[in-house]
């Protein structure tokens, strides 16, 4: 097949592939370079601590509740307009005596008449667990996704999209550490969402490179490579461009409890997008896949030759 | 070729009426309510609605309808105010037999309950509420059956004067003897009466015995402690009037509770982590409590109490009665207007009362407030539990005639103070110290917003994907278009069938499915168009198109579907909504997107001469 016969615009990715890798290197490197420096803003969900919401009738003044705050001995208090400048949010580092009650009496003592939003408590156990937890769920979906691909590829597939997902979750989680976005439970969610839209990516230009690899005599892997990177180029960019468009609706309409969840997934769906048309078919280059690899078992030969 | 048998689409019609069917309640909305319940074994009935109807036409109170089912009346209000007022008529006048709860009730009409029809269930975040997490301090239980077995191990080797001292450590008892035999003969008895001790030797001090709790039977009494405390947890929800309320264990040692629509959440609070209870002392009235402080000897038989300002009294060390002793329990005011509880004790309580108040005529009796508290405390990094315990003397009044069963309880700071102390008398007390571990508080004006913009958000993105969609692909825009709504009513009507909880998280998963679920036939599309250029048999290229974007599409949801199911194991309650309609979208994006279009792609082009696609 000619791309060139059939008016599509031929992309010369695997050409270019250097420029990609050391972009994504000096992305990589910023990112592991805040994380390890600044680190992540973590929220209350792992640090443990507590959050209150509260909503004034009219513009609420900051100065004037942070004053309480001090003057009642409360210690690393963080207050800031939530949204708009009638809602406030209050956040306190896990105190000396964490308890539930403290919540209550900073409501009481703020006054009367305020409309109490949300309350979120979290306890110094119950936020260690949610960091082991968080950690665990990547890791396993990390190896699930792994076995599966494996499985259905081969395993220079397998690790070339666990390369494109590293990336991703890396620089998604550079991008909240510059940022200083606050990392919550639903972040988390978020980026194992991404993790699985990016490997959905990953794996359509995959099939296409094992099936462009069936379907020539051709040898050269790069050409084949870059044959199936720009038959599946439309597909990757209208998918992406669809999602992108839900995602700023959730972004700017689903409100603030969700915003840093639809961020990290707009910047999860942007990466994932690169990294599946750069890194994850660079790694399985560089990693020397050939047309033997490709070469079906019994089985799968039949089904191929059933094909029409 | 390109033509589905007749039979095949009449499947897939069948299956989108019935997806259609069930997803409809959800566009009905729900009506302010009240639910009556009864308590314990009383199951309300007809007399009761009869009954609930009479009262608030009575008071004039405006509501819509009244209803009977297996468990709950339910009357419905068109505003909030009547709602509100119709609770509080109620609460004074239906007797404790009931609980009254504030509710929204979808109002979905008749055939549609009838067929099994519900709205998706909302989750706290939606509809306000409170979520707690609630842990159990287990050493406290051991440290409490340590105490009971060391009474009951003096009572046991007492008679024939076995020991000669016993002592109480944190998880161990330690036996001394006076020599071998009686140590040989104690540790026979301990073996058959008390089998659930374990004996170990001391080195270097033969006359002593350690022992244990066994393993089994901590973990009963840890695990009826449990129980017990979601019994009692239970009654005081009830007392609360919340409806729908969810009280379930948490693996061995934590309580999850959540309370939807709850608006006091500060009162929830103080009600739910209160381990609390009274005892009913005698003071003593021949020592003074002075002298007793400054020459620090306090007489044998009493204890220095305090009141609540600081106020020393010496009380005897011997209780009258306890809180176990109450079986019921009201607050109200005295003839000043200064709060109160009304107590009732159990005959046995009864009983003793009598006798006690008939010796000690002219003399005082004081109540004792009593609370154990448990907090984590974080201290370089080590976690520790501090316990406290306050005694406080609510009052001490002088007896002034005899009674038995029932009496007042004054001297209480406030009404809400009188309120919650009578609640907790009547609802009994936790078997072990509880602590709140994990808070989670939506109000009511949060969930009400969060619902309208993860409405708002749902449908723009919907309408942006719709008309890019209508833009770039035409016909088969048009075609995608409907399968992505025929998709979204699937998730919504699974949904309501398997009444899985809705979150905003859960709402967001559906916004992304939106998004992903154009995927599959972008690819298939997209693929069409490619089989055109090579071939130019359009029938040809459209099942040619299909079948090899097959593949592709499973392998590609497969995976994401892997990253969700991993979510939804590891995830706590808000990732779990996500990962739920994420899955859901996943598999029923697969049917829309592959089955249903095709077969509308089939009925407009399949079998005609078309030279053209409009894609």
């Amino acid at each position: 097949m000619n791309l060139k016969s059939l008016n599509i615009p031929v992309i010369d990715f695997v050409g270019r592939r250097k420029y990609a890798m050391i972009f994504s290197a000096i992305l990589l490197i910023i990112s592991l370079a805040s994380i390890g420096f600044q680190g992540l803003k973590f929220g209350i969900d792992f640090t443990g601590g507590t959050l209150i919401e509260l909503g004034y009738e009219k513009t609420a003044n900051l100065e004037e509740i942070r004053s309480k705050l001090i003057s009642a001995d409360f210690k690393g208090t963080n207050v800031q307009y939530f949204g708009s400048d009638t809602e406030v949010l209050i956040q306190l580092e896990p105190q000396a005596a964490s308890s539930a009650k403290l919540s209550s009496s900073i409501i009481r003592m703020l006054g009367e008449g305020i409309d109490v939003r949300r309350v979120e408590f979290v306890g110094p156990k119950v936020g260690e667990e949610l960091t082991n937890d968080g950690g665990l769920a990547m890791l396993y979906a990390l190896i699930g996704i792994l076995i599966y691909v494996a499985f259905r590829f081969e395993y220079r597939f397998a690790l070339g999209s666990i390369a494109a997902l590293i990336h991703d979750v890396i620089i998604t989680l550079g991008v909240f550490s510059l940022l200083q976005i606050e990392f919550d439970l639903t972040v988390l969610a978020a980026i194992l969402a991404v993790i699985g839209y990016s490997l959905n990516d990953t794996i359509v230009v995959f099939d296409r490179i094992r099936e462009n690899f069936l379907a020539t005599r051709q040898v050269e892997a790069g050409p084949i490579v870059n044959e199936a990177l720009n038959q599946t180029l439309s597909r990757t960019l209208m998918t992406s461009f669809t999602t992108l468009l839900v995602l700023f609706a959730l972004f700017y309409l689903g409100g603030e409890v969700i915003h840093s969840f639809a961020g990290a997934l707009l910047i999860g769906v942007i990466i994932g997008t690169y990294s599946s048309i750069y890194v994850a078919s660079s790694t399985v280059l560089a990693m020397g896949i050939s047309k033997e690899d490709m070469l079906p078992s019994e089985k799968e030969k039949k089904e191929i030759d059933a094909r029409p | 070729m390109n033509h589905y048998a007749a039979w095949k689409n009449a499947l897939i019609v069948f299956f989108l009426l019935i997806s259609s069917l069930y997803a409809i309640p959800n566009i009905y909305g729900s009506d302010l309510a009240i639910q009556v319940t009864g308590t314990g074994d009383y199951v309300v009935d007809e007399v009761d609605l009869d009954n609930i109807s009479t009262i608030l036409s009575d008071s004039d109170v405006k509501f819509k309808s009244i209803s009977i089912d297996s468990r709950n009346i339910l009357v419905r209000f068109g505003d909030s105010q009547s709602q509100l007022s119709s609770k509080t008529i109620l609460n004074n006048l239906l007797s404790r037999n009931y609980v009254v709860a504030l509710n929204l009730a979808p109002s979905i009409p008749q055939w549609l309950g009838n067929l099994g029809g519900k709205a998706m269930s909302l989750g706290l975040d939606l509809r306000g509420g409170v979520h707690f997490l609630l842990e159990v301090d287990m050493d406290a239980v051991v440290s409490m059956s340590i105490d009971r077995y060391y009474n009951e191990l003096r009572t046991l080797l007492r008679k024939d004067k076995l020991y000669k001292k016993i002592r109480k450590e944190e998880t161990f008892l330690v036996v001394n003897f006076k020599n071998e035999n009686l140590k040989n003969d104690a540790k026979k008895i301990i073996k058959k009466e008390l089998p659930e001790l374990v004996s170990s030797e001391v080195d270097g001090s033969p006359l002593d015995l350690i022992l244990k709790i066994s393993l089994k039977a901590q973990n009963d009494s840890k695990s009826s402690a449990l129980k017990q405390n979601i019994t009692t947890l239970r009654n005081r929800v009830n007392e609360l009037g919340v409806a729908e309320p969810i009280i379930q264990q948490q693996g061995l040692e934590r309580i999850v509770v959540q309370l939807p629509g709850v608006q006091d959440t500060a009162r929830a609070k103080e009600i739910l982590g209160a381990v609390a209870t009274v005892e009913f002392r005698l003071v003593d009235e021949k020592n003074d409590v002075q002298t007793a402080i400054q020459s620090g000897k306090i007489p044998s038989g009493s204890k220095i109490y305090k009141f609540k300002d600081g106020r020393p009294l010496l009380l005897k060390t011997s209780v009258i009665a306890t809180g176990e002793n109450i079986v019921d329990a009201s607050s109200s005011v005295d003839s000043d207007n200064s709060p109160m509880v009304n107590i009732s004790l159990n005959n046995a309580g009864g009983k003793i009362m009598l006798e006690t108040t008939k010796e000690f005529l002219g003399a005082r009796m004081a109540v004792v407030f009593i609370e154990n508290q448990v907090e984590t405390i974080i201290k370089d990094g080590v976690t520790t539990k501090k316990r406290t315990k306050t005694q406080d003397i609510i009052n001490a009044a002088t007896i002034q005639g005899t009674f038995s069963n029932r009496f007042q309880i004054t001297g209480l700071d406030s009404a809400r103070e009188a309120r919650n102390l009578a609640l907790l008398l009547r609802a009994g007390s936790l078997s072990a110290p509880i602590e709140i571990i994990e808070e989670r508080t939506i109000g009511p004006s949060l969930g009400a917003d969060n619902i309208q913009k993860g409405f708002i958000s749902v449908l723009v993105g919907f309408a942006l994907v719709l008309v890019f969609m209508a833009w770039r692909y035409r016909v088969f825009g048009l075609v995608a278009n409907v399968a992505l709504t025929l998709n979204l009513i699937t998730i919504v009507s699974i949904l309501s069938i398997i009444q899985a909880t809705l979150t905003l998280p859960g709402i967001a998963g559906i916004v992304l499915t939106v998004g992903m679920a154009v995927d599959a036939n972008v690819l298939i599309f997209e693929r069409i168009k490619e089989e055109m250029r090579t071939n130019k048999n359009i029938q040809k290229a459209i099942s040619s198109g299909y079948e090899k974007a097959l593949l592709t599409i499973a392998d590609a949801n497969i995976t994401t579907l892997i990253a969700s199911i991993v979510l939804f194991s590891f995830g706590t309650g808000a990732i779990k909504g996500f990962a739920v309609t994420l899955s859901i979208g996943i598999i029923t994006s697969m049917f829309t997107a592959i089955i249903v279009s095709r077969a509308m792609i089939n009925l407009i082009y399949g079998g005609k001469k078309n030279k053209e696609l409009a894609i």
